[in-house]
């Protein structure tokens, strides 16, 4: 595969973070990141509708433009389509773009840009430009979202080549995957979830990166293998957490890249399970939880021993209210009688 | 005339302001979340400009949309209800604060998506070109959204084509915490249109009867068929932009001069000064919109929530070509 770049290998990390650094939150990661960058390229700049107001996208860009200027720290008109392409022509010349959402859902009016252009320029004109460029957002979640801003859009850019697409789920991977995602040479798109952004984990002081198309053991067991990303793993978490007191024992996988995918680690862990369930965010169909499952059955028919299961969104919008939104969401007890239904097969 | 003309819009700004406070509050108390955009501080333009609508005219409005709603008789109840994410929501709960819609009061929504409301205000606008209506639709927008290429593109197809639309910027100066001149180069929003054939003209947004007139005026010239207009009334939003923004970004001095532009104490003081309405008049159209938002948060709180995930994801075929032989 030619994105693959031998990024995926089959190096595994047994223990999730390093236990030195300090307990910090999730924005704060971020923003140390980023701080990194600015300080250690020129060619970085941040932008996006907020990243100078008080909010400072969630605490993400806190400071930054105090520290760096507003020429590389700037705040846009709501012009996503536009913006999009700026970065893409920014990029081409050498810069490194980071252009920040508050929602996934704001990135859509920007689809021509990002699938249509900044993937395709360094194939289309045979490697003589790049388009070094992140593009992150925070998946929102919470009656009131609504359906136009609670969407987890990372299935339907899973296809596009050219791209990269990143979900982390700890402090250390967010500020470790930013950095890396910076210095890649091709547009990386960073989907982040509100709810883990309040998240408080151990983080290194000053640079390290995590690399892009790695995956990560967040448990062991031997019993089934569930994958996932993001903020779908915390639900997984919770309900294997549940099911050891009835001797249930999962192993999860936290795939930290969806694109370039891990496949090796998924592999490892499905051969010795042969079971294996895929969460997501995002709806099941035709996205992550599809693909993963297709690949499970195309490649490692022979490790499995009962059929692929899926935990994402059904087929539906977001509904507004609270009541509908309990259904709408699988929780530790959906995913905890999916881990039952497979184990006892 | 006047003094009945003013004391309609003296009680509708009332009931705005009023079902907009209470809103807060019930989202304080958990009975409303996720994203609650108020408008207090600019009711004279929802008000002024609707109250010169026709009923049978058509709305477009943004995710801060209450107050349209209201205005155009979707009853109160079923606007809280919707906050609420109640069955008896104008939007059966599935929408919430930012999706209010009414067919039946030809409220086309409330859209969360900057700008991407333009061009249904121009399709609706197609229609009734089309079927020689003598409705018009009023797309409501504020001054961040003229930043999208959906703006242009809608005024430019709007006055290629006469469209019976009238746009009304809600130019409050902040696009959430950007003001208006860290996101545009021209900040009047009404000169925009000229390159695009749309004629326009700027109001003051905070006097509820020069929104009044001025909209009057501009219907009369869109609904004469003579194509699009855009009315930019300036105006103040009192509150942050939603109920997760504290608004730390503007000064107090500044939020301080525009509450002294209070439109309902300008309205308040000019109708007691020319004789149009009395204190006890003041006072009755006070209780009175109290009650009515009483009664929205009552109804709310005592409606079921609605109970089918799956409903409304696709509506059943209808057979277009029934009938032919
Ligand atoms: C396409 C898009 N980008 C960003 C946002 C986030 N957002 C919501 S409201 C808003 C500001 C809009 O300002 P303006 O158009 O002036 O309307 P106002 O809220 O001031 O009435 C922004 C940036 C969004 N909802 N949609
Ligand atoms: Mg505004």
């Amino acid at each position: 595969m030619p994105w693959d770049e031998g990024l995926v290998n089959s190096l595994v990390y047994e223990a999730p973070d390093p236990g030195t650094g300090r307990s910090l939150g999730y924005a704060k990661a971020i923003n140390e990141a980023l701080d990194i960058a600015l300080a250690h390229d020129p060619g970085v700049f941040v932008l996006g509708q907020g990243v100078d107001d008080p909010g400072a996208m969630f605490g993400t860009t806190r400071g930054l433009q105090e520290k760096y200027g507003a020429a590389r720290v700037f705040d846009t008109p709501l012009s996503e389509e536009g913006m999009m392409g700026v970065c893409t022509g920014a990029a081409m010349n050498g810069m490194r773009p980071v252009y920040m959402h508050n929602r996934p859902d704001f990135i859509l009016l920007a689809f021509n840009q990002l699938v249509t252009h900044a993937s395709k320029y360094h194939y289309m004109d045979n490697g003589q430009t790049t388009v070094p460029m992140v593009v992150w957002a925070a998946i929102g979640r919470g009656w009131g979202s609504g359906a136009q801003h609670s969407q987890s859009i990372q299935g339907l850019l899973l296809g596009v080549p050219g791209l990269k697409i990143v979900m982390p789920s700890t402090p250390y991977d967010a500020k470790g995957l930013m950095l890396a995602a910076i210095a890649d040479n091709n547009p990386v798109l960073i989907f982040e979830h509100r709810w883990l952004m309040k998240k408080d984990g151990t983080v290194p002081e000053g640079f390290y990166t995590v690399p892009l198309g790695k995956g990560i053991y967040r448990r062991r067991g031997s019993d089934i293998t569930i994958v996932g990303a993001s903020h779908a793993l915390e639900v997984a978490l919770q309900a294997a957490n549940k099911l050891a007191a009835d001797g249930i024992e999962s192993e999860i996988i936290d795939l930290r890249t969806l694109k370039p995918l891990d496949e090796q680690i998924i592999a490892e862990s499905l051969k010795k399970t042969g079971k294996i369930l895929v969460v997501d965010t995002g709806w099941a169909m035709g996205g992550v939880c599809a693909e993963i499952g297709c690949l499970a059955a195309e490649k490692w028919f022979d490790y499995l021993k009962s059929p692929v299961r899926r935990v994402g969104l059904p087929d539906i919008p977001t509904p507004a209210g609270y009541t509908l939104e309990q259904f709408y969401y699988p929780d530790a007890e959906k995913v905890a009688g999916v881990i039952r239904e497979m184990v006892k097969k | 005339m006047q003094r009945d003309l003013v004391k309609q819009l003296l009680y509708d700004m009332l009931l705005a302001r009023r079902f907009e406070e209470a809103a807060a509050e019930q989202y304080t108390q958990g009975k409303v979340a996720g994203f609650l955009h108020l408008y207090p501080g600019e009711e004279a333009v929802a008000v002024g400009s609707l109250r010169a609508a026709e009923p049978g005219d058509y709305v477009v409005s943004t995710y801060r949309e209450h107050v349209h709603a209201l205005m155009r008789d979707v009853p109160p109840g079923a606007v809280m209800a919707e906050m609420f994410g109640r069955a008896t929501g104008c939007s059966g709960g599935y929408g919430g604060s930012m999706h209010l819609f009414s067919a039946e009061h030809r409220f086309l929504g409330g859209y969360a998506i900057v700008g991407e409301t333009f061009p249904v205000a121009i399709g609706a606008g197609y229609w009734l070109a089309m079927n020689r209506s003598p409705d018009v639709v009023l797309c409501f927008f504020g001054e961040g959204a003229a930043n999208q290429g959906t703006f242009h593109e809608s005024l430019n197809m709007a006055a290629l084509w006469k469209l019976p639309v009238l746009f009304i910027c809600e130019n409050n100066h902040y696009q959430i915490g950007t003001e208006v001149h860290r996101q545009a180069a021209v900040v009047e929003v009404y000169k925009r249109g000229c390159g695009n054939g749309v004629p326009g003209r700027r109001v003051d947004g905070m006097d509820v009867l020069a929104v009044h007139q001025a909209a009057r005026d501009a219907l009369e010239q869109v609904r004469g068929g003579n194509g699009p207009f855009l009315l930019e009334c300036d105006t103040y939003r009192f509150r942050g932009h939603s109920m997760a923004d504290g608004g730390a970004y503007r000064s107090a001095l500044e939020v301080a001069e525009l509450k002294a532009r209070d439109p309902l104490l300008n309205l308040r003081n000019r109708a007691l000064e020319n004789g149009w309405l009395n204190e006890e008049d003041i006072e009755a159209l006070h209780q009175k919109a109290h009650g009515v938002v009483e009664e929205a948060i009552r109804f709310a709180g005592q409606s079921p929530a609605p109970d089918d995930l799956y409903q409304g994801v696709y509506r059943r075929p209808l057979d277009l070509y029934a009938g032919r032989p």
